[in-house]
Protein backbone atom coordinates (compact mmCIF):
# COMPACT_ATOMS: atom_id res chain seq x y z
CA UNK A 1 0.00 0.00 0.00
CA UNK A 2 1.46 3.64 -0.85
CA UNK A 3 1.31 5.98 1.29
CA UNK A 4 1.29 8.98 -0.99
CA UNK A 5 0.41 8.10 -4.45
CA UNK A 6 -0.41 11.11 -5.76
CA UNK A 7 2.50 11.24 -7.69
CA UNK A 8 2.70 10.90 -11.87
CA UNK A 9 4.13 8.04 -12.63
CA UNK A 10 2.42 5.86 -10.30
CA UNK A 11 -1.44 4.77 -10.96
CA UNK A 12 -3.73 6.20 -8.58
CA UNK A 13 -6.11 4.29 -6.00
CA UNK A 14 -9.23 6.57 -7.29
CA UNK A 15 -10.93 6.56 -10.25
CA UNK A 16 -13.70 9.36 -10.49
CA UNK A 17 -16.16 9.61 -12.89
CA UNK A 18 -18.55 13.54 -12.67
CA UNK A 19 -21.31 14.50 -14.82
CA UNK A 20 -23.64 17.28 -14.18
CA UNK A 21 -26.86 17.49 -15.55
CA UNK A 22 -29.53 20.36 -14.67
CA UNK A 23 -27.23 21.84 -11.69
CA UNK A 24 -26.01 18.49 -10.32
CA UNK A 25 -23.02 16.82 -10.80
CA UNK A 26 -23.46 13.55 -9.73
CA UNK A 27 -19.53 12.01 -8.60
CA UNK A 28 -18.76 8.11 -9.32
CA UNK A 29 -15.59 6.45 -7.77
CA UNK A 30 -14.27 3.24 -7.13
CA UNK A 31 -11.61 3.27 -5.06
CA UNK A 32 -8.95 0.09 -5.08
CA UNK A 33 -8.59 -1.34 -1.50
CA UNK A 34 -8.85 -4.53 0.12
CA UNK A 35 -11.29 -3.24 2.59
CA UNK A 36 -10.06 -6.23 5.05
CA UNK A 37 -12.61 -6.51 7.82
CA UNK A 38 -10.11 -8.51 10.75
CA UNK A 39 -12.25 -11.43 10.55
CA UNK A 40 -11.00 -13.62 7.99
CA UNK A 41 -8.58 -16.17 8.93
CA UNK A 42 -4.53 -17.09 6.83
CA UNK A 43 -5.75 -20.28 5.37
CA UNK A 44 -1.80 -21.11 5.41
CA UNK A 45 -0.97 -19.93 9.19
CA UNK A 46 -4.65 -19.54 10.68
CA UNK A 47 -3.98 -16.22 11.80
CA UNK A 48 -6.31 -13.87 11.21
CA UNK A 49 -5.72 -11.30 8.55
CA UNK A 50 -5.37 -7.70 10.15
CA UNK A 51 -8.20 -5.12 9.14
CA UNK A 52 -7.91 -3.02 6.65
CA UNK A 53 -9.61 -0.45 5.38
CA UNK A 54 -11.06 2.79 4.54
CA UNK A 55 -12.17 4.90 7.08
CA UNK A 56 -13.08 8.38 5.67
CA UNK A 57 -13.32 9.62 2.09
CA UNK A 58 -13.85 13.18 1.56
CA UNK A 59 -14.98 15.13 -1.63
CA UNK A 60 -14.01 18.77 -2.38
CA UNK A 61 -15.53 20.90 -5.36
CA UNK A 62 -13.39 23.57 -6.24
CA UNK A 63 -11.74 23.20 -2.73
CA UNK A 64 -14.78 23.51 -0.94
CA UNK A 65 -15.89 20.79 0.93
CA UNK A 66 -19.25 18.68 -0.36
CA UNK A 67 -19.11 15.26 1.59
CA UNK A 68 -17.86 13.86 4.01
CA UNK A 69 -17.90 9.84 4.29
CA UNK A 70 -17.66 7.47 7.13
CA UNK A 71 -17.15 4.03 6.38
CA UNK A 72 -16.81 0.67 8.33
CA UNK A 73 -15.48 -2.91 7.20
CA UNK A 74 -18.65 -4.14 5.92
CA UNK A 75 -18.47 -1.86 3.00
CA UNK A 76 -16.92 -4.38 0.01
CA UNK A 77 -13.46 -4.46 -1.17
CA UNK A 78 -12.78 -1.96 -3.90
CA UNK A 79 -15.63 -0.36 -2.59
CA UNK A 80 -18.01 1.74 -4.71
CA UNK A 81 -19.46 5.69 -3.74
CA UNK A 82 -21.34 7.57 -5.43
CA UNK A 83 -23.12 11.32 -3.97
CA UNK A 84 -24.79 14.59 -5.91
CA UNK A 85 -23.75 17.87 -5.15
CA UNK A 86 -25.12 20.88 -6.60
CA UNK A 87 -22.52 22.04 -9.26
CA UNK A 88 -21.14 22.75 -12.79
CA UNK A 89 -19.45 21.77 -15.41
CA UNK A 90 -15.88 22.41 -15.15
CA UNK A 91 -16.00 21.92 -11.26
CA UNK A 92 -12.54 20.36 -10.09
CA UNK A 93 -13.69 17.90 -8.33
CA UNK A 94 -10.83 16.01 -5.77
CA UNK A 95 -11.82 12.70 -3.84
CA UNK A 96 -9.16 11.90 -1.01
CA UNK A 97 -9.26 8.78 1.53
CA UNK A 98 -7.45 7.85 5.00
CA UNK A 99 -7.61 3.99 6.10
CA UNK A 100 -6.74 2.31 9.53
CA UNK A 101 -3.36 2.42 8.90
CA UNK A 102 -2.69 5.60 8.01
CA UNK A 103 -2.45 5.19 4.48
CA UNK A 104 -3.95 7.71 2.25
CA UNK A 105 -4.59 8.99 -1.36
CA UNK A 106 -5.90 11.42 -3.56
CA UNK A 107 -7.13 12.29 -6.99
CA UNK A 108 -8.64 15.05 -9.28
CA UNK A 109 -11.03 15.48 -11.99
CA UNK A 110 -13.28 17.89 -13.64
CA UNK A 111 -16.58 17.98 -13.75
CA UNK A 112 -18.27 17.26 -17.38
CA UNK B 1 -23.23 30.22 29.76
CA UNK B 2 -26.16 29.68 28.07
CA UNK B 3 -29.10 26.52 28.17
CA UNK B 4 -27.85 25.35 24.85
CA UNK B 5 -23.93 26.05 25.31
CA UNK B 6 -24.23 23.82 28.21
CA UNK B 7 -26.40 21.31 27.23
CA UNK B 8 -23.88 20.94 24.35
CA UNK B 9 -20.92 20.98 26.52
CA UNK B 10 -22.23 18.16 28.80
CA UNK B 11 -23.27 16.06 25.94
CA UNK B 12 -19.69 15.84 25.13
CA UNK B 13 -18.46 13.62 27.43
CA UNK B 14 -16.16 10.83 27.49
CA UNK B 15 -18.95 8.61 26.33
CA UNK B 16 -20.02 10.93 23.54
CA UNK B 17 -16.60 11.24 22.34
CA UNK B 18 -15.74 8.47 19.94
CA UNK B 19 -19.28 8.61 18.32
CA UNK B 20 -21.38 9.12 15.62
CA UNK B 21 -23.72 12.03 18.12
CA UNK B 22 -19.95 13.74 18.55
CA UNK B 23 -19.73 14.18 15.17
CA UNK B 24 -23.50 15.34 14.67
CA UNK B 25 -23.13 18.30 17.45
CA UNK B 26 -19.82 19.74 16.01
CA UNK B 27 -19.77 22.17 14.00
CA UNK B 28 -19.62 20.35 10.21
CA UNK B 29 -16.25 21.69 9.10
CA UNK B 30 -14.23 20.69 12.10
CA UNK B 31 -14.78 16.50 12.00
CA UNK B 32 -13.23 14.42 14.70
CA UNK B 33 -11.41 11.52 14.24
CA UNK B 34 -13.17 7.90 12.72
CA UNK B 35 -16.54 7.48 15.67
CA UNK B 36 -14.94 4.11 16.45
CA UNK B 37 -17.21 3.47 19.34
CA UNK B 38 -20.44 3.65 17.06
CA UNK B 39 -18.74 1.19 14.19
CA UNK B 40 -17.88 -1.20 17.22
CA UNK B 41 -21.24 -1.55 18.36
CA UNK B 42 -22.36 -5.23 18.09
CA UNK B 43 -26.76 -4.26 18.84
CA UNK B 44 -28.30 -2.72 16.62
CA UNK B 45 -30.42 -0.41 18.86
CA UNK B 46 -27.34 0.67 20.97
CA UNK B 47 -25.76 1.59 17.53
CA UNK B 48 -28.89 3.92 16.32
CA UNK B 49 -28.65 5.23 19.62
CA UNK B 50 -24.54 6.08 19.60
CA UNK B 51 -25.30 7.88 16.60
CA UNK B 52 -28.22 9.98 17.12
CA UNK B 53 -28.64 9.57 21.48
CA UNK B 54 -32.12 8.20 21.14
CA UNK B 55 -33.99 5.34 19.22
CA UNK B 56 -36.69 7.50 17.68
CA UNK B 57 -36.46 6.35 14.13
CA UNK B 58 -40.20 7.87 11.98
CA UNK B 59 -40.57 5.29 9.34
CA UNK B 60 -41.07 7.40 5.68
CA UNK B 61 -41.84 6.54 2.39
CA UNK B 62 -40.40 10.16 1.63
CA UNK B 63 -36.72 8.12 2.08
CA UNK B 64 -36.46 5.32 -0.63
CA UNK B 65 -34.05 2.92 0.17
CA UNK B 66 -33.00 0.35 -3.43
CA UNK B 67 -31.40 -2.95 -2.35
CA UNK B 68 -31.90 -6.26 -3.63
CA UNK B 69 -34.34 -9.14 -2.42
CA UNK B 70 -31.53 -11.64 -2.58
CA UNK B 71 -28.27 -10.74 -3.23
CA UNK B 72 -26.36 -11.98 -5.81
CA UNK B 73 -23.57 -12.04 -3.37
CA UNK B 74 -22.97 -11.37 0.29
CA UNK B 75 -19.25 -9.82 -0.52
CA UNK B 76 -21.40 -6.97 -2.52
CA UNK B 77 -24.58 -5.92 -2.23
CA UNK B 78 -25.16 -2.17 -3.87
CA UNK B 79 -27.56 -0.19 -1.87
CA UNK B 80 -28.77 3.02 -2.82
CA UNK B 81 -30.66 6.17 -1.16
CA UNK B 82 -32.18 8.57 -1.95
CA UNK B 83 -35.10 11.21 -0.05
CA UNK B 84 -37.59 14.08 -0.96
CA UNK B 85 -36.69 15.25 2.86
CA UNK B 86 -35.51 18.85 3.20
CA UNK B 87 -32.61 19.86 4.69
CA UNK B 88 -30.48 16.30 5.29
CA UNK B 89 -27.81 16.64 7.32
CA UNK B 90 -26.65 12.57 7.16
CA UNK B 91 -27.83 9.29 6.22
CA UNK B 92 -26.64 6.21 8.00
CA UNK B 93 -26.76 2.72 6.99
CA UNK B 94 -27.41 -0.45 9.10
CA UNK B 95 -27.09 -3.51 8.75
CA UNK B 96 -28.96 -4.98 11.82
CA UNK B 97 -27.33 -9.14 11.66
CA UNK B 98 -23.88 -7.64 10.41
CA UNK B 99 -21.84 -8.15 13.57
CA UNK B 100 -21.30 -4.46 13.53
CA UNK B 101 -24.91 -3.01 12.25
CA UNK B 102 -23.25 0.46 11.19
CA UNK B 103 -22.04 0.01 7.92
CA UNK B 104 -21.04 3.53 6.91
CA UNK B 105 -22.49 7.33 7.59
CA UNK B 106 -22.99 10.18 4.57
CA UNK B 107 -22.17 13.40 6.85
CA UNK B 108 -23.65 16.00 3.64
CA UNK B 109 -23.29 19.39 3.31
CA UNK B 110 -25.25 22.51 1.99
CA UNK B 111 -24.59 21.63 -1.08
CA UNK B 112 -25.73 17.66 -0.89
CA UNK B 113 -28.78 16.57 -2.82
CA UNK B 114 -29.56 13.65 -0.63
CA UNK B 115 -28.37 10.64 -2.57
CA UNK B 116 -25.69 8.02 -2.11
CA UNK B 117 -24.84 4.54 -3.26
CA UNK B 118 -22.55 2.24 -2.50
CA UNK B 119 -21.71 -1.61 -2.03
CA UNK B 120 -21.49 -3.16 1.40
CA UNK B 121 -20.80 -6.37 3.15
CA UNK B 122 -23.62 -8.73 4.60
CA UNK B 123 -23.14 -11.67 6.19
CA UNK B 124 -26.37 -13.44 6.68
CA UNK B 125 -30.07 -12.44 5.64
CA UNK B 126 -30.87 -9.14 7.17
CA UNK B 127 -33.04 -5.89 7.59
CA UNK B 128 -31.02 -2.94 5.99
CA UNK B 129 -31.90 0.58 7.14
CA UNK B 130 -31.25 4.16 5.84
CA UNK B 131 -31.85 6.57 8.84
CA UNK B 132 -31.89 10.38 7.28
CA UNK B 133 -31.75 12.96 9.26
CA UNK B 134 -33.64 16.41 8.30
CA UNK B 135 -34.39 19.02 10.32
CA UNK B 136 -33.20 17.37 13.81
CA UNK B 137 -35.89 14.74 13.01
CA UNK B 138 -34.52 11.10 12.17
CA UNK B 139 -36.49 9.28 9.43
CA UNK B 140 -36.22 5.70 8.58
CA UNK B 141 -36.63 3.55 5.28
CA UNK B 142 -35.51 -0.80 5.76
CA UNK B 143 -35.90 -3.52 3.92
CA UNK B 144 -34.83 -7.23 4.37
CA UNK B 145 -32.13 -8.69 2.18
CA UNK B 146 -31.81 -12.27 1.79
CA UNK B 147 -28.31 -13.92 1.45
CA UNK B 148 -28.13 -17.49 0.22
CA UNK B 149 -25.15 -19.75 0.65
CA UNK B 150 -24.85 -22.81 -1.06
CA UNK B 151 -25.18 -22.62 -4.85
CA UNK B 152 -23.32 -24.05 -7.37
CA UNK B 153 -21.47 -21.33 -8.24
CA UNK B 154 -18.84 -21.79 -5.75
CA UNK C 1 -35.89 -30.05 -29.41
CA UNK C 2 -36.01 -33.92 -28.35
CA UNK C 3 -33.48 -34.51 -25.68
CA UNK C 4 -32.64 -37.56 -27.09
CA UNK C 5 -32.64 -36.90 -30.58
CA UNK C 6 -29.36 -34.38 -29.26
CA UNK C 7 -27.71 -37.28 -27.63
CA UNK C 8 -27.75 -39.05 -30.78
CA UNK C 9 -26.73 -36.44 -33.25
CA UNK C 10 -23.44 -35.40 -30.46
CA UNK C 11 -22.44 -39.27 -29.60
CA UNK C 12 -23.49 -40.81 -33.49
CA UNK C 13 -20.99 -43.30 -34.17
CA UNK C 14 -18.69 -43.41 -37.00
CA UNK C 15 -19.72 -40.44 -38.70
CA UNK C 16 -19.37 -37.52 -36.96
CA UNK C 17 -21.81 -34.63 -37.20
CA UNK C 18 -19.80 -31.63 -38.27
CA UNK C 19 -18.96 -29.20 -36.32
CA UNK C 20 -21.92 -26.53 -38.47
CA UNK C 21 -24.27 -29.02 -37.38
CA UNK C 22 -23.17 -29.11 -33.70
CA UNK C 23 -23.70 -25.78 -33.81
CA UNK C 24 -26.85 -25.47 -35.21
CA UNK C 25 -28.26 -28.16 -32.98
CA UNK C 26 -26.86 -26.20 -30.12
CA UNK C 27 -28.73 -23.04 -31.13
CA UNK C 28 -31.97 -24.87 -32.29
CA UNK C 29 -31.84 -26.34 -28.55
CA UNK C 30 -31.65 -22.75 -26.63
CA UNK C 31 -34.04 -20.90 -28.92
CA UNK C 32 -36.68 -23.70 -28.37
CA UNK C 33 -35.52 -23.53 -24.65
CA UNK C 34 -35.27 -19.58 -24.43
CA UNK C 35 -37.60 -18.31 -26.77
CA UNK C 36 -37.80 -14.75 -25.58
CA UNK C 37 -33.94 -14.33 -25.37
CA UNK C 38 -32.63 -12.27 -28.45
CA UNK C 39 -29.00 -13.91 -29.89
CA UNK C 40 -26.92 -11.16 -29.21
CA UNK C 41 -28.26 -11.24 -25.52
CA UNK C 42 -26.84 -15.03 -24.52
CA UNK C 43 -23.36 -12.70 -24.59
CA UNK C 44 -24.50 -11.83 -20.95
CA UNK C 45 -24.74 -15.23 -19.28
CA UNK C 46 -26.70 -15.80 -16.59
CA UNK C 47 -28.30 -12.59 -16.69
CA UNK C 48 -29.97 -12.84 -20.21
CA UNK C 49 -31.72 -15.85 -18.24
CA UNK C 50 -32.68 -13.87 -14.92
CA UNK C 51 -33.95 -10.73 -14.21
CA UNK C 52 -33.21 -9.98 -10.26
CA UNK C 53 -29.56 -10.88 -10.48
CA UNK C 54 -29.54 -8.67 -13.79
CA UNK C 55 -30.57 -5.72 -11.69
CA UNK C 56 -28.06 -6.61 -9.56
CA UNK C 57 -25.22 -6.91 -12.54
CA UNK C 58 -26.35 -3.65 -14.10
CA UNK C 59 -26.23 -1.41 -10.64
CA UNK C 60 -22.62 -3.27 -10.69
CA UNK C 61 -21.81 -2.72 -14.10
CA UNK C 62 -22.44 1.34 -13.74
CA UNK C 63 -18.62 1.28 -12.24
CA UNK C 64 -17.22 -2.41 -11.92
CA UNK C 65 -14.11 -3.37 -10.40
CA UNK C 66 -12.62 -4.78 -13.76
CA UNK C 67 -12.15 -0.74 -14.48
CA UNK C 68 -8.98 -0.85 -12.30
CA UNK C 69 -7.74 -4.46 -13.45
CA UNK C 70 -8.21 -3.09 -17.54
CA UNK C 71 -6.12 0.00 -16.49
CA UNK C 72 -3.32 -2.28 -14.82
CA UNK C 73 -3.78 -4.78 -17.63
CA UNK C 74 -2.89 -1.85 -20.01
CA UNK C 75 0.28 -0.66 -17.91
CA UNK C 76 1.68 -4.10 -17.72
CA UNK C 77 0.70 -4.69 -21.90
CA UNK C 78 2.95 -1.45 -22.25
CA UNK C 79 5.91 -2.60 -20.29
CA UNK C 80 8.64 -3.54 -22.25
CA UNK C 81 10.75 -6.91 -21.26
CA UNK C 82 13.97 -6.94 -20.20
CA UNK C 83 15.50 -7.23 -23.72
CA UNK C 84 13.29 -4.35 -25.09
CA UNK C 85 11.05 -6.40 -27.15
CA UNK C 86 7.00 -6.06 -25.75
CA UNK C 87 3.82 -7.39 -26.09
CA UNK C 88 2.37 -5.91 -29.53
CA UNK C 89 5.06 -7.65 -31.47
CA UNK C 90 4.14 -11.03 -30.54
CA UNK C 91 0.08 -10.55 -31.38
CA UNK C 92 -1.48 -9.11 -35.31
CA UNK C 93 -2.83 -5.75 -34.75
CA UNK C 94 -0.47 -5.08 -32.13
CA UNK C 95 -2.66 -7.14 -29.78
CA UNK C 96 -5.52 -4.94 -30.03
CA UNK C 97 -9.16 -5.70 -30.82
CA UNK C 98 -7.57 -9.28 -30.80
CA UNK C 99 -9.66 -11.96 -28.57
CA UNK C 100 -12.14 -12.97 -30.88
CA UNK C 101 -9.78 -14.91 -33.10
CA UNK C 102 -8.91 -17.13 -29.85
CA UNK C 103 -8.29 -19.86 -29.44
CA UNK C 104 -7.55 -20.89 -32.70
CA UNK C 105 -5.90 -24.20 -34.01
CA UNK C 106 -2.34 -23.63 -34.60
CA UNK C 107 -1.56 -25.56 -37.69
CA UNK C 108 2.67 -25.79 -36.96
CA UNK C 109 2.24 -27.21 -33.27
CA UNK C 110 -1.12 -29.01 -33.85
CA UNK C 111 -2.66 -27.52 -30.48
CA UNK C 112 -5.19 -25.16 -29.79
CA UNK C 113 -3.79 -21.66 -28.86
CA UNK C 114 -5.36 -20.06 -26.32
CA UNK C 115 -4.77 -16.19 -25.66
CA UNK C 116 -3.14 -17.16 -22.27
CA UNK C 117 -1.32 -19.34 -23.54
CA UNK C 118 -0.21 -16.83 -26.26
CA UNK C 119 0.64 -14.24 -23.89
CA UNK C 120 3.06 -16.56 -22.14
CA UNK C 121 4.47 -17.98 -25.45
CA UNK C 122 5.47 -14.14 -26.02
CA UNK C 123 7.07 -13.91 -22.72
CA UNK C 124 9.25 -16.99 -23.33
CA UNK C 125 10.06 -15.79 -26.61
CA UNK C 126 11.54 -12.84 -25.17
CA UNK C 127 13.22 -14.50 -21.79
CA UNK C 128 10.74 -13.74 -19.22
CA UNK C 129 9.09 -15.90 -16.67
CA UNK C 130 5.74 -17.13 -17.05
CA UNK C 131 2.70 -15.81 -15.65
CA UNK C 132 0.43 -17.69 -13.45
CA UNK C 133 -2.62 -18.52 -15.04
CA UNK C 134 -4.69 -18.51 -11.71
CA UNK C 135 -5.54 -16.31 -8.98
CA UNK C 136 -5.71 -13.28 -10.51
CA UNK C 137 -2.80 -11.15 -10.86
CA UNK C 138 -0.94 -10.10 -14.36
CA UNK C 139 -2.03 -12.48 -16.48
CA UNK C 140 -5.85 -12.22 -15.62
CA UNK C 141 -5.25 -8.30 -15.71
CA UNK C 142 -3.19 -8.68 -19.46
CA UNK C 143 -6.16 -10.76 -20.69
CA UNK C 144 -9.09 -8.44 -19.39
CA UNK C 145 -7.27 -5.29 -21.15
CA UNK C 146 -7.26 -7.00 -24.06
CA UNK C 147 -10.31 -8.86 -23.94
CA UNK C 148 -11.41 -4.75 -23.22
CA UNK C 149 -9.75 -3.62 -26.67
CA UNK C 150 -11.70 -6.33 -28.23
CA UNK C 151 -15.50 -5.76 -27.22
CA UNK C 152 -18.09 -5.33 -30.02
CA UNK C 153 -15.73 -8.03 -32.03
CA UNK C 154 -17.92 -10.68 -33.41
CA UNK C 155 -16.71 -14.45 -32.34
CA UNK C 156 -15.72 -16.06 -35.47
CA UNK C 157 -13.67 -19.16 -34.73
CA UNK C 158 -13.33 -21.02 -37.67
CA UNK C 159 -11.91 -25.05 -37.55
CA UNK C 160 -9.75 -25.95 -40.37
CA UNK C 161 -10.75 -29.02 -42.38
CA UNK C 162 -7.49 -30.89 -41.06
CA UNK C 163 -7.58 -34.39 -38.71
CA UNK C 164 -5.75 -33.06 -35.67
CA UNK C 165 -7.88 -29.66 -35.74
CA UNK C 166 -11.16 -32.12 -35.59
CA UNK C 167 -9.44 -34.04 -33.07
CA UNK C 168 -9.35 -31.35 -30.63
CA UNK C 169 -12.64 -29.76 -31.14
CA UNK C 170 -14.16 -33.23 -30.78
CA UNK C 171 -11.83 -33.93 -27.30
CA UNK C 172 -13.73 -30.55 -26.10
CA UNK C 173 -16.89 -31.17 -27.06
CA UNK C 174 -16.80 -34.77 -25.31
CA UNK C 175 -14.99 -32.98 -22.15
CA UNK C 176 -18.62 -31.29 -22.06
CA UNK C 177 -20.81 -33.90 -22.51
CA UNK C 178 -19.26 -36.55 -20.27
CA UNK C 179 -20.44 -37.30 -16.63
CA UNK C 180 -17.66 -36.40 -14.24
CA UNK C 181 -17.28 -36.17 -10.39
CA UNK C 182 -18.82 -37.71 -7.48
CA UNK C 183 -22.00 -35.68 -8.30
CA UNK C 184 -21.54 -37.31 -11.65
CA UNK C 185 -22.71 -34.13 -13.79
CA UNK C 186 -21.68 -32.87 -16.96
CA UNK C 187 -21.21 -29.35 -18.45
CA UNK C 188 -24.40 -30.38 -20.73
CA UNK C 189 -26.47 -31.03 -17.29
CA UNK C 190 -26.08 -27.97 -16.07
CA UNK C 191 -25.51 -25.74 -19.66
CA UNK C 192 -27.81 -26.82 -21.14
CA UNK C 193 -30.31 -29.53 -20.29
CA UNK C 194 -31.11 -28.02 -17.25
CA UNK C 195 -29.92 -23.91 -18.19
CA UNK C 196 -31.51 -21.31 -16.50
CA UNK C 197 -33.26 -23.59 -13.94
CA UNK C 198 -31.88 -23.47 -10.10
CA UNK C 199 -28.90 -25.66 -8.81
CA UNK C 200 -29.61 -25.08 -4.91
CA UNK C 201 -29.00 -20.68 -4.89
CA UNK C 202 -27.63 -20.39 -8.07
CA UNK C 203 -29.23 -20.45 -11.45
CA UNK C 204 -27.40 -22.10 -14.45
CA UNK C 205 -26.32 -19.95 -17.35
CA UNK C 206 -26.65 -21.51 -20.74
CA UNK C 207 -24.31 -22.75 -22.98
CA UNK C 208 -24.24 -20.63 -25.72
CA UNK C 209 -22.29 -17.16 -25.01
CA UNK C 210 -19.90 -18.80 -22.10
CA UNK C 211 -16.26 -17.34 -23.66
CA UNK C 212 -17.65 -13.89 -24.33
CA UNK C 213 -16.96 -12.19 -21.01
CA UNK C 214 -14.30 -13.77 -19.47
CA UNK C 215 -12.08 -12.85 -17.51
CA UNK C 216 -14.43 -12.04 -15.41
CA UNK C 217 -14.33 -10.14 -11.84
CA UNK C 218 -16.36 -11.96 -9.30
CA UNK C 219 -17.48 -10.54 -5.97
CA UNK C 220 -17.35 -13.50 -4.16
CA UNK C 221 -13.62 -14.08 -4.93
CA UNK C 222 -12.75 -10.19 -4.95
CA UNK C 223 -10.09 -10.22 -8.28
CA UNK C 224 -10.48 -11.98 -11.90
CA UNK C 225 -10.96 -15.14 -12.74
CA UNK C 226 -10.17 -16.65 -15.74
CA UNK C 227 -12.07 -19.07 -17.86
CA UNK C 228 -9.72 -21.58 -17.29
CA UNK C 229 -9.94 -21.22 -13.39
CA UNK C 230 -13.34 -20.85 -13.86
CA UNK C 231 -13.29 -24.67 -15.67
CA UNK C 232 -12.00 -25.96 -12.76
CA UNK C 233 -13.79 -24.29 -10.28
CA UNK C 234 -16.59 -26.24 -11.70
CA UNK C 235 -15.12 -29.62 -11.70
CA UNK C 236 -14.25 -28.90 -8.11
CA UNK C 237 -18.27 -28.17 -7.23
CA UNK C 238 -18.96 -30.97 -9.11
CA UNK C 239 -16.18 -33.05 -7.22
CA UNK C 240 -14.19 -33.82 -9.76
CA UNK C 241 -10.39 -34.05 -10.05
CA UNK C 242 -9.97 -30.66 -11.98
CA UNK C 243 -7.64 -30.83 -14.87
CA UNK C 244 -4.34 -27.90 -14.90
CA UNK C 245 -4.76 -24.60 -16.53
CA UNK C 246 -3.58 -23.80 -20.23
CA UNK C 247 -3.54 -27.95 -20.88
CA UNK C 248 -4.92 -30.19 -23.03
CA UNK C 249 -8.21 -30.76 -22.01
CA UNK C 250 -9.02 -27.14 -20.78
CA UNK C 251 -7.78 -25.95 -23.82
CA UNK C 252 -9.85 -28.28 -25.95
CA UNK C 253 -12.72 -27.40 -23.73
CA UNK C 254 -12.16 -24.17 -24.61
CA UNK C 255 -11.98 -24.74 -28.16
CA UNK C 256 -15.39 -26.15 -28.48
CA UNK C 257 -17.55 -23.55 -26.38
CA UNK C 258 -16.06 -20.59 -27.59
CA UNK C 259 -17.10 -22.58 -30.97
CA UNK C 260 -20.48 -22.64 -29.78
CA UNK C 261 -19.87 -19.45 -28.86
CA UNK C 262 -19.69 -17.88 -32.49
CA UNK C 263 -21.53 -14.93 -33.71
CA UNK C 264 -21.58 -13.42 -30.52
CA UNK C 265 -19.30 -10.21 -29.40
CA UNK C 266 -16.86 -9.96 -27.11
CA UNK C 267 -17.76 -7.95 -24.01
CA UNK C 268 -15.28 -8.73 -21.71
CA UNK C 269 -13.75 -8.27 -18.57
CA UNK C 270 -17.25 -9.11 -16.90
CA UNK C 271 -18.33 -9.29 -13.25
CA UNK C 272 -20.04 -12.07 -11.69
CA UNK C 273 -21.26 -13.03 -8.21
Amino acid sequence: MVAEANRENIMSTIKIKAKESKGSVTVRTLIKHPMETGQRKNKKTGEKIPSHFIQEVTCKANGEEVINVYWGPAVSKNPYLTFVYEGSKGDTIELSWLDNQGNRDSNKVTAK
Amino acid sequence: MNRRKFIKKSLMTVAALGTFSALLIKPKRVYAAWPKASFDITDLSKSINSVYGHNNLSKTTKVKLKVPDIAENGAVVPINVKTSLKNVESIMLFVENNPQPLSSGYMLSAKSKPVIGTRIKMGQTSTVIAAVKSNGKVYSASKEVKITIGGCGG
Amino acid sequence: MNKFFFILLFFSLGVFASPEEDLDAFRDHFKSRFPSIGFSDYKNGVYSVDSSSREQWESIEEFPPYEINIEQGEELFNIPFKNGNIYASCFENKGIGIRQNYPYFDEDTNQVMTLELAINKCRKKNGEKPLNYYKGGPMADISAYMAYTSRGNIINIEIPNNEKALEAYEDGKKLYFSKKGQLNFSCADCHIWQSGTKLRADITSPGIGHSTHFPVYRSSAGRLVTLHERFAGCLNRIRAKPYKAQKDEYRNLEYFVTYMSNGLEINGPGSRK
